[in-house]
């Protein structure tokens, strides 16, 4: 049941945040009650989407009313080498009178015609929380339909009520776990096969990394679920290590993979210079202890110090421009630490960053790196954020969209770096990318002419 | 909430890329051009952060919007405990002078009772009597984005305003539907303001979501119509309304203050601006600005030159109930071939859209169709434009989101100023394709397929292949 899962993914042992916690904290979740009337984020529907959607040649269906899909599809920036089936937004558009009949066998049809329409190698179903009250069974409904139409029909259990965007990921990692891990052989396995688990290839990122990764000899054989191919997915299971991106989102899946299959798994980044370094080297010695060419560590300590000598001379222009420029970094988890480093490599000063969404282990590497003085925010509200900007404290923000205006209304630089965002910042050619936005913006010509008073004005 | 079907509805049970978009969300849009107000969505937190992303992409502003964050067992056991505990705290945190509040999937399916929830919060909190609030029903499953934009605006002329003895001389309402843009207030304001006469904007969004430039951060909305004058409203000489969705609005207001109200189905075009003049020089007992007569002769003189270059091209066209309308006649008034037009719900205005195939469907519909017709442009939302890519055919963006072209929400399409921008938008696109190619309209994205299917070979359409006529310009190319 629904219920046992959560509690299931509430109690993760491999999540360093839930492992402080007492029995009683555990039984809660992950994410704190949320305050009706000043509670934001998605939830755990647009979680399930965010970890899954990915997964390029599936249909992905939405079973509920308009909102949850009519409102939100086509705004994500994932991209793929191929087939741009999950670019299509398919919903059943639960009608009043699919309330009161219930929306089986609606569901059933909409697969059917998704199927026929398009041909996907599987099709993922979505729960919402509508067709969760009126007791719509999806689990009942996907079975029928892989057996009917003869292809892997994957129910996404995560309505919107059960909790957070955060909750969603874990979910999805667990449908994947349960119905789609495991299922298929892959056509060809070597021993330095890596799956890449938590990374969704926004704007590209994961091109800025898979052919350093293939000169070295390093196969991503999958990637969940970045560009993946559902065949990726399916095996899985074959990977020789598993990498994990977005430490709390998907830890479940790496813990449970090494579990069932005994394969081994290390939470890495492909932000910044030596985070990219660590996690190349860390992938070559780990394939190596189980059983691949010890060569793969001479070559990525090449290829490493070929792309580092070349980063650091590249960054070298931006590091007087930066000079004394001072940055707010507003994001969570991961992000938070490895964008720090990755920032200061290019001669940036972190004011500080928010902790929200960072694990107790995120945030001693924070403390580590910075000592006690450096800001850390667990709740930072945009009004105190608004004031900062505009008292100059910084020069620039970076965050995700949602706090955009925050800054541009004070008038101060800002830059994406979340989902939204047009620009791939990962790997050693990413850093210089995201130097030159932010050189960009700093130095935009726009920020003396907007600040400058209106002629009316005293 | 349940429509008698009009037009066909597509058969099909898989909506695929929708055209749809919520109730709430309109609703919410309405909210939002209320001065320090807050809108509320009475559901899980997933519905209001999915709402605010898709408005801040298209508004580019930040998005005032908050949730009654139901989870299950509040679900279960109801929602009132939710809605007062976040009415007190966007109280206590925001100081809004009006909160408005839409139901959604989730609470209407549990059946709360807003009527009651109200009377009963009225009863705990006496202390917050002076807190305006509006409960509108938006169900997810029920309607859609125009519906629940229209629920939120008849909502608060129900709530707010007064009926009063007195006339406030020169003081008009415009209803303002949810086909109009800010910048369609801003150019209603201009017009109407020129007669001599105050127009009080429900919702103005003209306001709200224009650009403003906040002197400090506010979690509410900055600007927009206040609650004194949509109170206010009762004391006005007349009430004009613009869209069929503003229908029940209109009505309720009259009923209500007993102000008498002017119906516009459409002020794109023409004759349609002509007929607004007219009432306005009525109302006002004014003669035009030199101004509005000017852009009368522009727009004449737009409709003079550009009709060689929209006169039968073949056009699909998906939005909103009331802007489909607004587009399509104006398509028609200008002698193009609207081969489709898709609206996202059932809506009366429909009976009156004039295409080859009027119907309720989605992205995917409109794709169908345009490609069997062999039409040379798509006119819709952002998300139309991967269907337009897939058929290479010029894809026009218009309702909401545009999320792919800046300045969404300052597009005009309104008055003769508007009129003509739309004509000069949709010409320019056919007369730049005659120019670079002497073929149909083509999309930059796709070279492969620059040449629309079988538009080219319309005999009947713009002789510009074989006279190359010199009105069109053909030759200079």
């Amino acid at each position: 049941m629904l219920q046992d899962k959560v509690q299931e993914v509430f109690n993760e042992p491999g999540c360093a945040k839930n492992q402080t916690k007492t029995e009683k904290e555990r039984k809660k979740g992950c994410t704190k009650a949320l305050k009706p009337g000043a509670a934001a984020g998605g939830c755990a529907y647009d979680g399930a989407m965010i970890a899954l959607q990915p997964i390029v040649d599936v249909a992905h269906v939405v079973h509920g009313p308009i909102a949850c899909l009519g409102n939100s599809w086509d705004n994500r920036g994932c991209r793929s080498s191929g087939v741009e089936t999950y670019r299509i937004g398919f919903t059943t558009d639960m009608s009043e009178l699919d309330v009161i009949n219930g929306g089986e066998k609606k569901l059933y049809r909409a697969i059917k015609e998704a199927v026929t329409a398009h041909n996907p190698p599987a099709v993922f179903v979505y729960q919402t929380c509508v067709p969760a009250m009126i007791g719509d069974d999806i689990d009942a409904v996907c079975k029928h339909a892989t057996q009917k139409l003869g292809l892997p029909v994957i129910p996404i259990n995560a309505p919107g009520f059960v909790g957070s965007k955060n909750l969603g990921n874990k979910l999805a990692g667990e449908a994947l776990l349960d119905h789609v891990i495991g299922t298929m052989e892959p056509e060809v396995s070597t021993d330095a096969d890596v799956c890449v688990i938590g990374e969704y290839n926004l704007a590209g990122e994961l091109w800025q990394v898979k052919p350093l990764l293939e000169e070295i000899g390093i196969r991503l054989s999958s990637c969940i679920s970045g560009d993946a191919r559902y065949r990726e997915v399916a095996s899985a299971h074959r990977a020789r290590l598993n990498m994990v991106v977005c430490s709390q989102a998907l830890v479940n899946v790496g813990r449970k993979m090494e579990e069932r299959w005994g394969i081994p798994y290390f939470e890495g980044s492909f932000y910044g210079v030596t985070d990219m370094s660590d996690t190349l080297r860390t992938m070559a010695r780990m394939l190596v202890e189980r059983g691949a060419s010890s060569a793969l560590i001479d070559r990525t300590e090449g290829v490493i110090a070929r792309e580092e000598s070349k980063v650091w001379r590249r960054l070298e222009p931006y590091k007087a421009r930066f000079q004394g420029k001072r940055v707010l970094l507003f994001t969570g988890g991961v992000k938070s630490w490895s964008m720090v480093n990755a920032l200061e490599n290019a001669g940036l000063t972190i004011i500080g960053t928010s902790t929200k969404k960072s694990t107790k282990e995120d945030k001693d590497k924070i403390k580590k790196a910075k000592g006690d003085d450096f800001h850390t925010w667990e709740n930072l509200r945009p009004k105190e954020m608004y004031r900062m900007l505009r008292d100059a404290e910084a020069d620039i923000m970076l965050s995700g969209g949602r706090s955009q205006f925050v800054s541009l209304k004070a008038k101060v630089p800002w830059l994406d770096i979340n989902q939204e965002r047009h620009h791939a910042y990962a790997g050693y050619d990413g850093i210089v990318a995201l130097c030159e936005e932010i050189d960009k913006t700093l130095s935009s010509p726009i920020w003396r002419q907007v600040r400058a008073p209106a002629p009316w004005a005293a | 909430m349940t429509h008698i079907p009009r037009v066909p509805t597509s058969a099909k049970s898989l909506a695929t890329n929708p055209l749809k978009m919520s109730a709430p969300l309109g609703g919410a849009l309405a909210f939002m051009g209320v001065d320090n107000c807050l809108p509320l969505f009475h559901g899980s937190q997933g519905c209001t952060a999915f709402g605010m992303v898709l408005l801040v992409r298209h508004f580019r502003e930040a998005v005032p919007l908050q949730t009654t964050a139901m989870d299950q067992v509040a679900t279960i056991m109801g929602g009132y405990e939710n809605l007062e505990e976040a009415l007190k705290t966007i109280h206590a945190n925001n100081k809004p002078d009006m909160i408005g509040v839409c139901t959604t999937g989730v609470t209407e399916t549990k059946g709360d009772d807003m009527g009651g929830a109200l009377t009963l919060f009225r009863k705990r909190n006496p202390d917050l009597a002076a807190l305006d609030l509006v409960f509108v029903n938006t169900p997810d499953f029920a309607g859609g984005f125009e519906e629940g934009f229209a629920a939120a605006v008849t909502g608060m002329v129900e709530q707010l305003v007064e009926p009063v003895d007195y006339k406030i001389p020169g003081q008009i309402n415009v209803l303002a539907g949810a086909h109009l843009t800010p910048g369609d207030i801003e150019e209603l304001r201009d017009v109407i303001e020129s007669f001599g006469l105050s127009p009080i904007f429900l919702p103005d969004l003209s306001l709200s979501m224009s650009g403003r430039q906040p002197a400090d951060f506010t979690a509410t909305t900055l600007g927009g119509v206040t609650v004194d004058q949509i109170r206010s409203m009762g004391a006005s000489e007349f009430t004009i309304a613009v869209g069929r969705s503003m229908g029940s609005a209109c009505a309720a207001l009259e009923m209500k203050t007993g102000v008498p109200c002017r119906h516009f189905d459409r002020l794109t075009g023409l004759e349609a601006s002509d007929a607004f003049i007219k009432t306005l020089m009525e109302v006002s007992g004014r003669q035009p600005t030199g101004k509005i007569k000017r852009q009368r002769e522009s727009l004449v003189d737009a409709m003079l030159d550009g009709h060689f270059f929209t006169s039968r091209k073949k056009i699909a066209v998906a939005l909103e109930p009331d802007l489909l309308y607004a587009v399509t006649a104006f398509l028609n008034d200008l002698g193009a071939d609207v081969v489709a037009a898709v609206s996202p719900t059932q809506a009366g205005i429909l009976d009156k859209v004039h295409a080859r195939v009027v119907m309720v469907g989605d992205h995917a519909d409109v794709e169908a169709l345009a490609k069997e017709a062999g039409a040379e442009l798509v006119i819709s939302c952002s998300h139309g434009r991967q269907g337009a890519q897939r058929l290479g055919i010029a894809h026009h963006r218009m309702g909401i989101p545009t999320f792919d072209r800046l300045g969404a929400g300052l597009k005009v399409s309104v008055g003769y100023r508007g009129a003509l921008n739309l004509l000069l938008d949709v010409a320019n696109i056919f007369l730049a394709a005659e120019m670079d190619h002497h073929g149909g309209p083509h999309d930059l994205h796709a070279p492969g397929h620059a040449h629309g299917q079988e538009g080219h070979d319309d005999a009947a359409g713009h002789a510009c292949g074989g006279g190359g006529g010199g009105s069109c310009g053909c030759n200079a190319g």
